[in-house]
């Protein structure tokens, strides 16, 4: 073809993946596609999915890397169910990946890579690009290695540092395939290799070599297109979950006008909670990395005790920790929010998979009758709302709150529109400096609420002691008597139960009656939803509703008749059926249950296909 | 103007419910005559403790206090004191609180240097479990859990805080209401952690457990007063002398071998190796010191933080919510 201007096409959407070794910088090729994807004003989510060994041998299939973006010229949900592309840096990534390619798909491989020594560590006996591979896809083979020695050539660098810009020869590449434009991403180098210009050379010639080699060497059939998505307007940047907990936590801190107190020990799939609140010092935040789980909430307690807007932030097994200071904070009533990155279990199970099999945890692993409040994040933008909910309902009702995410959201990308804080409303505890009465109740309840009064230490006149002994209820003083001790369990158990009238009712995608109603909670949100609005498209005379449930304690006020006016529920969970157990004890209404276990999300398909089951 | 505090008016309203005998009164009055002393409004004034008969301590104080649970008060104490500097701090606990369950915090809670004061019990046994032997029980303690005599090697308190770069480190008993006092005030007058082990009977599980120790009778023979700048003298007519060669302790007859053979105690050394060795010494080879051991300056954790904090607000300015929300690569969708 000697018209450069070559074939366009435009296409709604299209779903990525980078694929090499965990050393091959793939997650950051992710991410500054990512990046770039969103400043075009695609919609898009993505799927970063990390290896359990931080050092796994270089070249095996343990070792692999991956990120997947979905991106597109509409609202989308999910990081893609299989790729349209796939970018594999080495043969143990082909190995680990090509299952999920689509037929007809487009594969990058850098064949540099698929040298014997790679091939056999990869446990290949001899090349997988054979006939059969062609056949089935489009094989793009390129010698990345060799072209970004090439470009670098006169550069005085070492084989090591030329080795490391390959990713970006990658980047070029698909930069080009998607007509995407190169300066976000030159900028961003200038920045992150800032003082060391040779590298910032490097990284920019191979980039753009990678740009123009895919331009000039015609090695793809088309270029494709994704416009800009039409998003509600407004200023927009990126956020993975775990980030915007960050934000949220701190957006509360000003909301509350109270310091916040991060008590935490490091966990994957939860640290960068940590070291990012660790960052904003200069927001009057105070983070302790503490000695152990058992620490980290004591402290946080502790802290809540004194005054301070106290968080701890964990996974399953700091929770297990966690557990006996939760309840003491249950029974002495003090405010703290308890995040949970949910990951594959039981104990180590998946460190960097994704599960959401800590609901039953969360809601009865306690000694005793321990109510507290339970809200999950939905998607990696709605954990900021759902951070600034735990925080209020925490002050309010001075009680324990456990916010769940997950590896997934936690670490899953999506645009957000940032809001305008200045019209979030503020958020009001119950510090008190007098009390009506000459002597203090310290559990003295507000009426409405059952939250009690929080006297915090350096307040004259209303000293007193509180701890996890049974305390009386008009006197605050231990008590063991058997009616008190019936009565303070009725009224903790009465307060939780009662933020029912001051949480929204549950919404419903579709209508709010009929055939097939999809419940789900946490990071199975997108699934679902794309799964039932792909399946209305299609039947529009079975139309299928879904409710994603936020408070899973306590539930929506509407939640039980809503469940009763459909003929059947379906509950997808990526746990064996927790909240599917949890709705059938309730309100003794049959469930079917889709379950899945393997450290993955759900794809769209998946929970499609069992609504057509369930819809004949 | 402020009204000078008494002793009673830390007095909670609260009956005491120890056993009896108990040696937690006798510590429990040394407090309350100390905490005037210290000139702080009682507002001020926080306990925090584990579990165990001493833990019910915060109960009988009119302070604030914290009951928590097993081994961990060292952990809310730091929680409370990062997010309120001002606060005096007490962190009450057992050898069993305190030592096993709780060893991990305990020791750094004392790492960090947090200006708290931690007050250890140490009856050398679980009481309010009703008596299973603790890890300060000798070797060989027959107990309710240990019918045919224990098998662990004892912890020692003070040696344990001396590793984990304990800054304030002391002992005192609880058959003297002045010595107790006198520590007590030291230690809350110390900036970073206070560690004091209160050797405490159990009159019900242990009782008499620290007699050989501090028996009328034997008490001038067999504990010796460490006092700072002064050599270290005991002994009924206060004939005998410790004296301190690097690692080792050894007993000096001072009519023999002259004044000038005891070592002189020094709290502010700097090293650790003396009140190492003196933390080692004990029945019935050794007088079992009572007093300061160590008195150094390190700068406190919660200083160190707040300094930090200031900072890093000098150098960034101070935080700008929109901004921080904002940060990062943003678009415009119009
Ligand atoms: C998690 C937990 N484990 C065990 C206990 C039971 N327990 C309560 S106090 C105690 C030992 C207390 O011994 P010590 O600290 O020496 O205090 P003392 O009663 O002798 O003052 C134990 C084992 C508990 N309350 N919580
Ligand atoms: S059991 Fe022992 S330590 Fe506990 S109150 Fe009785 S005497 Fe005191």
């Amino acid at each position: 073809m000697d018209n450069k201007e070559k074939k366009v096409e435009v296409i709604k959407s299209a779903t990525i993946r980078f694929t090499g070794d965990s050393g091959d910088g793939m997650q950051l090729t992710g991410s500054q596609f990512t990046s770039t994807s969103a400043i075009v004003g695609n919609d898009l989510a993505t799927f970063p999915d990390f290896p359990a060994e931080i050092r796994a041998p270089a070249g095996t299939v343990p070792g692999v890397s991956g990120f997947q973006l979905n991106f597109s010229s509409e609202k989308i949900h999910t990081p893609g169910d299989s790729p349209d592309v796939l970018i594999a840096m080495n043969p143990a990534a082909l190995k680990a990946n090509i299952a999920d390619l689509k037929t007809n798909g487009i594969l990058i491989v850098n064949t540099d890579s698929f040298t014997d020594k790679d091939l056999e560590k990869a446990g290949y006996k001899e090349s997988p690009i054979t006939t059969d591979l062609k056949n089935k896809y489009q094989v793009i083979e390129v010698q990345i290695s060799k072209l970004t020695g090439i470009a670098l050539e006169e550069k005085n660098l070492s084989s090591k540092e030329i080795d490391r810009t390959k990713n970006m020869f990658a980047l070029g590449m698909t930069y080009w395939m998607f007509s995407r434009p190169l300066d976000p991403t030159i900028k961003w180098i200038e920045d992150k290799f800032k003082g060391k210009e040779d590298i910032i050379e490097a990284n920019i010639i191979v980039l753009k070599k990678g740009f123009h080699y895919a331009e000039t060497a015609e090695i793809f059939i088309s270029q494709y297109q994704i416009p800009g998505a039409k998003l509600e307007p407004g200023t927009y940047r990126n956020i993975t979950g775990n980030s915007a907990i960050v934000l949220g936590l701190v957006t509360a801190s000003y909301k509350t006008h109270l310091p916040l107190f991060l008590g935490s020990y490091p966990i994957t799939p939860a640290s960068d909670i940590l070291h990012d609140l660790s960052k904003y010092k200069n927001y009057h935040i105070y983070t302790f990395q503490a000695e152990d789980e058992i620490a980290a909430v004591s402290a946080a307690i502790g802290s809540a005790y004194a005054g301070g807007l106290a968080v701890t932030s964990t996974s399953g097994p700091g929770v297990c920790l966690k557990s006996e200071a939760i309840n003491l904070a249950i029974m002495a009533e003090l405010p703290i929010v308890i995040v949970n990155i949910q990951r594959g279990g039981p104990s180590t199970g998946l460190p960097t998979k994704t599960e959401q099999s800590d609901l039953l945890q969360v809601l009865y692993g306690r000694n005793g009758e321990s109510p507290l409040v339970v809200i999950s994040a939905s998607t990696p933008t709605d954990c900021f709302d759902v951070s600034l909910e735990s925080v209020r309902l925490a002050l309010k009702y001075m009680t324990p709150v456990f916010l769940l995410s997950d590896g997934y959201i936690a670490n899953g990308a999506e645009p957000w529109r940032i809001p305008n804080t200045d019209e979030l409303p503020e958020i009001t505890h119950n510090q008190i400096t007098s009390f009506p009465e000459p002597k203090f109740r310290p559990f003295a309840r507000n009426e409405e609420t059952l939250g009690r009064h929080w006297a915090i230490p350096g307040t004259p006149g209303l000293e007193h002691r509180i701890g996890g002994l049974e305390k009386d209820y008009h006197t605050g003083n231990v008590s063991y008597d058997p009616n008190n001790h019936e009565k303070m369990v009725h009224t903790r158990a009465e307060k939780i139960a009662g933020i029912a009238n001051d949480i929204p009712d549950q919404e419903v995608y579709g209508e709010k009656k009929g055939k097939l109603l999809v419940v789900g909670w946490g990071s199975t949100f997108g699934a679902i939803r794309s799964a039932v609005e792909n399946f209305n498209e299609k039947n529009p005379d079975k139309k299928v509703s879904h409710a994603h449930v936020r408070y899973l304690n306590p539930f929506p006020k509407n939640f039980k008749s809503l469940l009763e006016s459909f003929d059947t529920i379906l509950v997808p969970e990526l746990n064996l059926g927790q909240l599917s157990f949890i709705i059938q004890g309730n309100f003794g209404i049959k469930v079917e249950k889709l379950n899945k276990v393997k450290g993955r999300p759900f794809t769209i398909q998946e929970v499609q296909q069992k609504i057509e089951e369930l819809i004949q | 103007m402020t009204i000078a505090l008494t002793k009673k008016d830390f007095a909670s309203d609260q009956d005491v419910r120890w056993c009896p005998g108990c040696g937690d009164y006798g510590i429990l009055s040394a407090i309350q005559k100390t905490m005037p002393e210290l000139g702080i409004p009682k507002e001020k004034v926080v306990f925090i403790s584990g579990i165990g008969c001493s833990s019910r301590f915060p109960y009988y104080m009119n302070t604030y206090g914290f009951h928590t649970i097993h081994g961990r008060a060292p952990s809310f104490a730091t929680g409370v004191k990062i997010t309120n500097p001002e606060l005096s701090v007490w962190v009450i606990t057992g050898d069993g609180d305190g030592l096993s369950i709780g060893g991990n915090h305990l020791i750094h809670s004392i790492r960090r240097n947090l200006d708290i004061n931690i007050i250890l019990f140490n009856n050398e046994i679980y009481g309010l479990t009703k008596g299973q032997y603790s890890p300060t029980s000798e070797r060989g303690t027959v107990s309710k859990s240990s019918p045919y005599g224990s098998l662990e090697a004892p912890f020692k308190p003070i040696s344990i805080a001396l590793g984990a770069e304990a800054s304030f480190v002391a002992r005192t008993h609880d058959k003297n209401q002045k010595h107790m006092s006198d520590i007590f005030l030291r230690a809350a007058q110390h900036k970073g952690t206070s560690f004091v082990e209160v050797l405490q009977n159990c009159v019900i599980f242990n009782d008499g457990i620290h007699d050989p120790v501090y028996g009328r009778e034997v008490r001038e023979d067999n504990t010796i007063t460490l006092e700072h700048g002064k050599p270290m003298i005991f002994g009924k007519n206060n004939d005998k002398g410790i004296s301190l060669d690097g690692s080792k302790a050894s007993i000096v007859d001072i009519t023999k071998e002259g004044l000038d053979a005891v070592s002189i105690h020094d709290e502010n050394r700097e090293n650790p190796d003396h009140a190492f060795v003196l933390s080692r010494m004990m029945q019935p080879h050794y007088p079992v010191p009572m007093g300061v051991f160590r008195d150094v300056e390190r700068p406190t954790y919660e200083t160190q933080l707040h300094a930090q904090v200031n900072q890093v607000e000098r150098e960034k300015g101070e935080g700008d919510l929109k901004k921080l929300l904002f940060s990062d690569e943003t678009w415009e969708v119009k």
